[in-house]
């Protein structure tokens, strides 16, 4: 009994001490030495602290929208809110004062975004399908660059670009009252949402087999049938999410629309007037200075949290259809 | 080899379409090359607008004399202009080491088929397409205000800037890190090293180009930044540089968003010349990032 139970001790601290070498000769997985020394462990620690940060940034988000909404909507009713037509929260000092209809923010923040995308959509896919399709290596060196630097100009600048230089110009066709417009806006964010929408579509179409253009081709058909009819539908769900970030940044988009589009609320149409849309309000009311616990102070809030639920929806939506075209191919 | 001849760019193949292009491809085409040509005009007459207003006022007043209400003619954006250098320096000491840190956890340590670890990936490319101005909203509530108090100072800005380029960091760095072979890190495991030796003595040297030129980029992002910095207190009208991250501010941006409202051709032309400057610095970021990358990326 006493040997037996000896080698079989032996046998076990063996197998141990072979594990800590780095696993049996059979199964050697993982060459990492696990929990070797304490520093590796504190190192751990902080990785994982900084990963968790980001964690920790949307639940602050979330906290810091939510406190301030949940006293706005005690004073003012939600569905008021979601479907009123006046907004006139600038004005007067008490609750009672005021009319807290978001819609005129909301559809002014529709129409910029609209008139960005049918100026982003169009060519964003343009040139991804150039880019992906058509263009040689040579091309591509030189459009790339100039896509980033399309992307990384400040909206400030943009919006200022607006309001001097691109209203002048429309005024040719269109008659624009004033400086502001939501046309003008619109026009100047979609160009700088167009390397957004091209370089993720491109991604999208590059991605695509080059086995199913070679089919494509041995069948007869020429580039453009091949392009459009299997390249672009294969990669329709990349494309679908570039278009809806596209859409998230527009919505988003705040210097841009303070700038060219005015501050004044109106609910209209009419692309040739101003009119504020959400984050308009915000730079507005935070460019101004709303004393803590106002009306208007709480306001602020919760039209940022109806923008963060937008643009969450919208953000989540793409990020969906690019794991479906990843995995796909 | 085979995958790489069929993933070459279509011009390089011989065997290209069956048919001769028709009268529709054709069309085709010159819309797409239209597209592309659209767009660069744009950036062209974008460009060409800037510098043509903005190199009348161009000069080092704009850097020496402090922003003005009554003079714009003699004003310069002095505080603007070191008010960003400051927030530049304050934001990538915070948003670098983070971003570097939790993307060594994601790419090196982390298991990526654990559901929390999934769950910080997606918290992070959502985050990466938050509204700018809603970082603001944190940082307002945060650090202007709430448990940190510190009042509408520069650090609270560079939070707010540090939070919104920290998903872009993370993403870049982690590509960078892709990048580098499995080999290199078994060949340093098999020879002893630790876990964190083969991160900091093998993978990290051999991703420090990637990481550099994501960093800088994203930089270069956040010195673009206007918005956030409305709602933590650059709006106001600073006369004076900051001398510390507990100072208060004003940056090029919002700068050019306070001379925008301001009647008058004078003030115009300092805006334009604003720009001009902000403009340069930001080409000059984004050309050192793009040598980095061109000079030190290494394909293994």
């Amino acid at each position: 009994m006493t040997s037996r139970s000896r080698t079989t001790a032996g046998g076990s601290s063996q197998s141990g001490e072979s594990h800590a070498l780095g696993g049996s000769g059979l199964a050697v997985v993982d060459l990492s030495r696990r929990h070797a020394r304490w520093g590796e462990r504190i190192i751990m620690a902080v990785l994982v602290t900084a990963a968790l940060l980001s964690v920790l940034t949307t639940v602050g988000i979330v906290i810091s929208l939510l406190a301030p909404t949940i006293t706005f909507f005690q004073h003012v009713n939600v569905w008021d809110f979601l479907t009123g037509t006046e907004w006139t929260a600038v004005f007067g000092v008490e609750w009672e004062d005021k009319s807290f209809g978001v819609l005129p923010l909301v559809t002014a923040t529709m129409m910029t975004t609209v008139i960005a995308l049918s100026v982003a959509v169009p060519l964003g896919l343009g040139i991804a399908m150039l880019l992906s399709e058509y263009a040689s290596r040579r091309v591509r060196s030189v459009v790339k660059p100039v896509l980033e630097v399309l992307a990384g100009i400040p909206t400030v600048v943009y919006g200022f670009f607006a309001i001097t230089a691109v209203v002048p110009l429309l005024e040719i066709f269109v008659d624009i009252d004033g400086l502001y417009s939501v046309l003008s806006a619109g026009l100047v964010m979609g160009f700088m949402i167009v390397p957004t929408v091209a370089s993720l579509s491109e991604d999208a179409m590059s991605a695509v087999p080059s086995a199913l253009r070679q089919g494509s081709y041995a069948l007869g058909a020429n580039r453009m049938k091949t392009t459009l009819r299997v390249v672009f539908p294969a990669a329709l769900s990349g494309i679908v999410a570039a278009v809806v970030l596209g859409i998230s940044r527009a919505v988003g988009e705040t210097m841009i629309v303070t700038l060219a589009a005015g501050n004044l609320v109106r609910l209209s149409f009419n692309p040739v007037e101003g009119a504020q849309t959400m984050t308009g309000f915000i730079a507005q009311v935070a460019t101004g200075d709303a004393p803590e616990g106002s009306p208007l102070y709480y306001s602020l809030f919760a039209v940022g949290a109806l923008l963060f639920v937008i643009t969450f929806v919208m953000n989540l939506i793409s990020i969906r259809l690019v794991r479906k075209y990843r995995q796909v191919y | 080899m085979s995958t790489a001849l069929l993933d070459a760019p279509a011009e390089h193949r011989p065997l290209q379409s069956g048919r001769r292009a028709g009268l529709g491809s054709v069309i085709f085409a010159f819309v797409l090359w239209s597209c592309l040509a659209i767009a660069c005009t744009f950036l062209l007459f974008l460009l060409i607008t800037i510098v043509q207003e903005g190199i009348g006022r161009f000069d080092a007043g704009l850097v020496t004399a402090q922003p003005s209400k009554i003079r714009p003619e003699t004003a310069g954006v002095e505080s603007a202009f070191f008010g960003t250098l400051w927030m530049m320096a304050a934001t990538a000491a915070m948003a670098i080491p983070l971003g570097i840190a939790a993307a060594i956890y994601l790419e090196e340590y982390a298991d990526p088929l654990r559901w929390w670890n999934r769950l910080i990936e997606l918290n992070i490319q959502n985050l990466a397409a938050v509204p700018s101005v809603i970082y603001g909203i944190l940082a307002l509530a945060f650090v202007v205000r709430g448990p940190v108090s510190l009042g509408v100072v520069l650090l609270a800005g560079a939070v707010a800037l540090a939070l919104l380029i920290l998903p872009v960091i993370i993403i870049t760095t982690r590509e960078a890190m892709r990048s580098v072979p499995r080999e290199i890190r078994d060949g340093s495991l098999a020879l002893g090293a630790t876990q964190w030796q083969t991160t900091w003595k093998q993978v990290l040297p051999a991703a420090v180009p990637g990481i550099a030129t994501g960093s800088i980029l994203a930089l270069s992002r956040a010195i673009g930044e206007a918005a956030p910095l409305l709602l933590v207190g650059a709006a106001a009208f600073v006369t004076f540089n900051p001398d510390g991250v507990l100072s208060r501010y004003t940056t090029l941006p919002n700068q050019i968003a306070t001379l925008v409202p301001q009647p008058g051709e004078a003030f115009r032309d300092l805006a334009y010349a604003t720009i001009l400057l902000l403009i340069i610095v930001l080409l000059a970021m984004n050309a050192v990032a793009i040598w980095l990358r061109n000079r030190f990326q290494r394909s293994w």
